[in-house]
């Protein structure tokens, strides 16, 4: 019964979130990065302070003493977190119709699980396979043309979007095989609390790789809020169109109108 | 007449070389302009020497001009020209100091210049990457050069990993604006705190 509530209330947001998009700003028609509405930005902004608090009080600190460890340790913490991320890319690889990047991805996981010990060495990579880009349900809903909806700020997980946050109920709704093993695979090795002990080292390490870039953003900007959801927007924008090199999802169009020197 | 077509084929050889010198490639001014700024945060000077040299580079290689245009957006049309200038005035400002204090936490940066990309007219998009440390993972850098005159390429954007610094700072001001009723003053003052900060 649960399922099915959660079920039909991501069913309705996403359609909802397809009108919206739809639904017409002119600017989508005028450029090709659609504006991505800030529908609740009074209450993303108290959120976002409240994160802000989180984070100096707690993340902050404990990804700084994760620093410490040995740059091994941390590599593979790392490495093993990258390889159970494939578990949620590959079907998303299906869905977006990359047969042969799930194909890749596939023998990478088995690989780098099997000979690089649970993915804590990526011998997959050694062995010459192409690079790793990681994939979500919010990226395929991308892909399969359903717009982002209004940006949105969640408590402790950061930013997101409509789709995005739509996408990562998915993997608990049995889009994600780690998690299904974990909350109703019956073995001794894996639970649920481990599978949340994951998602927080997985926060943590993320954490730890930006100490430097997150404070020296927030040291040189004058509205941190409005920087970072810039740039989550353009990531995911860059993410869901794969575009590799960047300049094909830049808009010429506001260049233009600046005069030369 | 041997020493005259000989004359005339030296003259050829000397203008075609000095055009040639007057354009400079794109890839090869980001490379020089790295290896600038490499030398910079890789000597001995103090934070603040290091940070006077940065602005200089930044000065010689950067359209501080048409970024803080690009920033203001559409906000620039209704503006007069008092206040256009006031603006400008404090945004070269503003640019410098964020510049180099971003640029000046990095401590010996190896970039190496890999691709170059004419996207149109005006604009060479030059591709490099920042080459990783124990500390630091590779980072593909893309540069957006401003090349209408390429006597005098100016550089425009830098893309960190596909994110664009210039669309950052657009949108940033333009929240400030928005926030503010679409007053302009409101921005200009941000941009004076953060200057005396």
């Amino acid at each position: 019964m649960k399922k099915f509530i959660i079920t039909s209330l991501l069913t309705v947001t996403l359609a909802f979130n397809v009108s919206a998009d739809t639904d017409g700003e002119n600017s989508l028609s005028k450029e090709n990065t659609p504006q991505v509405k800030d529908c609740f930005e009074g209450l993303n902004r108290a959120t976002f302070s409240l994160n802000q608090g989180l984070d100096k009080v707690i993340f902050k600190p404990v990804a700084k003493g994760y620093r410490n460890l040995p740059s091994t340790v941390r590599t593979g913490t790392s490495n093993a977190l990258i390889n159970l991320s494939s578990l949620i890319t590959i079907p998303n690889n299906i869905l977006q119709g990359e047969f042969k990047t799930a194909g890749v991805n596939t023998g990478r996981f088995a690989i780098n699980t099997t000979v690089g010990i649970l993915g804590i060495f990526d011998v997959a990579d050694k062995m010459g396979f192409s690079k790793y880009e990681k994939e979500d349900y919010g990226q395929t809903f991308g892909t399969w043309g359903v717009g982002p909806g209004c940006y949105v700020v969640l408590p402790v997980l950061g930013p997101s979007t409509v789709r995005d946050t739509v996408g990562s109920f998915m993997n608990v709704l049995g889009g994600d095989p780690y998690y299904n093993a974990s909350t109703h695979g019956n073995n001794e090795y894996l639970s649920d609390s481990l599978y949340m002990k994951t998602k927080v080292v997985a926060g943590v390490d993320f954490r730890a790789k930006n100490l430097e870039s997150i404070e020296n953003l927030e040291k040189n900007s004058m509205d941190f809020y409005a920087s970072v959801r810039s740039l989550y927007l353009q990531d995911r924008q860059q993410k869901i169109k794969n575009s590799n090199p960047t300049i094909e999802i830049m808009y010429e169009g506001d260049w233009e109108e600046v005069e030369p020197k | 007449m041997k020493n005259f077509l000989g004359y005339v084929a030296f003259l050829i050889i000397v203008f075609s070389s000095a055009s040639k010198v007057h354009s400079i490639e794109p890839d090869i001014f980001i490379q020089s302009t790295v290896n600038r700024a490499a030398k910079t945060l890789g000597g001995n000077l103090s934070k603040k020497e290091r940070v006077e040299k940065l602005k200089d580079i930044a000065r010689d290689t950067v359209d501080i001009k048409g970024i803080g245009f690009y920033s203001l957006g559409k906000y620039r049309s209704g503006l007069s020209e008092k206040k256009l200038e006031k603006y400008e005035e404090v945004f070269a400002e503003y640019f410098l100091k964020s510049f180099s204090s971003r640029l000046a936490e990095y401590s010996n940066p190896e970039i190496k210049v890999d691709t170059k990309k004419k996207i149109n007219e005006s604009y060479t998009i030059v591709s490099s990457t920042l080459i990783s440390t124990d500390s630091r993972p590779e980072v593909k850098i893309e540069w957006r050069v401003y090349t209408k005159d390429p006597k005098n390429p100016l550089i425009r954007d830098l893309i960190i990993e596909g994110l664009s610094l210039a669309r950052t700072q657009k949108e940033e001001f333009s929240s400030i604006i928005n926030s503010n009723d679409g007053n302009i003053d409101a921005l200009i003052e941000n941009l004076e705190k953060f200057i005396t900060k």
